[in-house]
């Protein structure tokens, strides 16, 4: 077995929706049942984001994300999968619940 | 045995034999890469002992054994991949099952066209892999820099492992998705040698329709049951069967309507022919290639150009249209109307397609045109054709048909 990170991407600040929630509450229900889960969790948008910088002498502090862009993370699965074809059946339900784009990614 | 035999003889076992070897290193290895140098290094040992030694009794066995003896011997080379040293099995010098080994060659088409792959990094996958040409080939059939190809290459193996793409053919439900993305990569590679092939572009390119055909000759073996793998295989014969037709002697594409019919290869059209008929019989529901193939076996089954079963042609693209409502398709299906209703009822069919960024379209539009008398029209058309980008043969002739119009 495997662990992945299922990345949500958006381009919206907005909530998920109650419809959305019920979905991913049962997708989450899902996958703790067939011994998927890892972990998982919803973040705050960029704005919220705070940016340390501890290479040189002194810790700089930057408010914001590393690098603006249109689309950002705002939340994450951590998965257990056979392989890259089980992670994307993952993904693909999981897109589906939270309604939004899903990125796959291994662990090393 | 001389050198030129025995080179004879690697060049042959290669054709014969490269995809088995990399495809059993592969799931013995779990690895592409120590699969694709292995095997490499094999068959570099092959043209320096075969010469001496002389060409073994089971090529395929042989490279197997010495590819295996290759991947050990880099594994132990490399401490930090002493991991998969110790999941390595011993070499055996007994060949292996076939029906094992066929499945491996199935597993590395699939892995090779893995949906979470590029396109154009699958189609290099296949050809490296499975085809057994080498980046410097793969790269200038592509017109890339050997470079930046192999990196592509690299990146893809990396992947492969890093991400865990599995080594096997998809199940159930899976499956005809998956098969149909390894037709679009067969396909890709048929068209890239195809339209590419003409003066002026390296010879390999134009050898990418025959290493299509060949792949997808090991798909159908490996797939028999499958009707749009037989159904590529027929679309392509059938299309390739017309290449020596299709451009003349001054470098210009030869319209379907002039080309030399006796210059098709009978033998390619009688071998698309059966395997329309195998499908045909099949009593199932065809898919898109076996369509275009059923629509190339009409206009290769007539003798003349005047001969050939419109009505027919049109019937198989209503068919077509059904499955895939495209733009493209619709333009097709009005070319075959223009011979059976005129040019008139065609150029309606054309109105408003979302296609003009697109050649061809622009190219029958014009033609329909010239047929009407309205050149004026015809040669705009004509020259929105020539100005979006094309190959150089297809250039020629339209430039030679504008050029032949009537009148300011």
């Amino acid at each position: 077995m495997a662990q992945y990170l299922l990345s949500v991407i958006t381009d919206s600040l907005d909530l998920a929706t109650p419809e959305e929630t019920a979905a991913i509450d049962v997708f989450n229900d899902r996958m703790i049942a067939d011994g998927h889960w890892v972990f998982a969790g919803g973040l705050g948008g960029p704005d919220t984001a705070t940016v340390i910088d501890n290479r040189g002498e002194r810790a700089v502090v930057t408010d914001g994300p590393f690098v603006e862009t249109k689309e950002f993370l705002i939340g994450f699965w951590i998965v257990e999968a056979a392989d890259l074809d089980a992670a994307l059946r993952l993904a693909t339900d999981g897109s589906k619940a939270c309604n939004r784009k899903v990125e796959v990614r291994p662990f090393l | 045995m001389s050198a030129t035999e025995a080179a004879a003889a690697v060049a042959r076992v290669h054709r014969a034999e490269w995809a088995r070897v990399v495809a059993t290193l592969a799931r013995r290895f779990g690895d592409f890469d120590v699969a694709e140098e292995a095997a490499a290094e094999a068959f570099a040992t092959a043209v320096e002992r075969w010469p001496a030694d002389g060409v073994p009794p089971n090529p395929g066995a042989w490279l197997t054994t010495t590819a295996h003896r290759k991947a050990v011997d880099r594994l132990r080379r490399e401490a930090k991949r002493a991991e998969k040293q110790r999941e390595a099995l011993m070499p055996s010098d007994a060949p292996e099952p076939l029906g094992a080994v066929d499945d491996d060659r199935l597993r590395l088409i699939f892995t090779c066209c893995h949906p979470a792959l590029a396109m154009e990094t699958r189609v290099a996958l296949t050809l490296r892999m499975l085809g057994g040409l080498t980046v410097s080939e793969i790269a200038s059939a592509f017109l890339v820099q050997e470079a930046a190809m192999g990196r592509r290459i690299t990146r893809a193996k990396e992947k492969i492992r890093a991400a865990r793409i599995p080594y096997r053919v998809p199940a159930g439900e899976d499956l005809p998705d998956r098969v149909a993305g390894v037709l679009t990569v067969l396909y890709l590679i048929f068209n890239e040698g195809y339209l590419a092939s003409g003066p002026g572009t390296p010879p390999v390119r134009g050898e990418l329709t025959a290493e299509a055909i060949r792949l997808t000759r090991l798909v159908r073996a490996l797939m028999p049951a499958d009707g749009e793998v037989a159904g590529l295989l027929a679309l392509m014969l059938l299309t390739e069967a017309r290449r020596g037709a299709r451009v003349s002697a001054s470098g210009e594409l030869v319209a379907l309507d002039e080309q030399d019919r006796g210059a098709w290869n009978r033998e390619l059209i009688a071998e698309g022919h059966a395997l329309v008929r195998e499908r045909l019989a099949s009593g199932r529901p065809p898919g898109r290639y076996q369509i275009l193939a059923a629509i190339n076996a009409v206009h290769t089954d007539a003798r003349d150009i005047r001969d050939t079963d419109w009505s027919q042609v049109v019937a198989l693209y209503d068919q077509l249209a059904r499955l895939d409502p495209s733009p493209v398709v619709r333009l097709n299906r009005a070319v075959a109307v223009a011979e059976l209703d005129g040019p008139e009822v065609a150029l309606a069919q054309l109105d408003g397609l979302p296609l003009t960024g697109y050649r061809p379209f622009h190219a029958a539009r014009a033609e329909l045109l010239r047929r009407l008398g309205r050149s004026k029209e015809s040669r705009a058309a004509y020259g929105a054709a020539i100005a979006l980008a094309g190959n150089a043969e297809e250039t020629a002739y339209l430039v030679r048909r504008r050029d032949q119009l009537a009148g300011p």
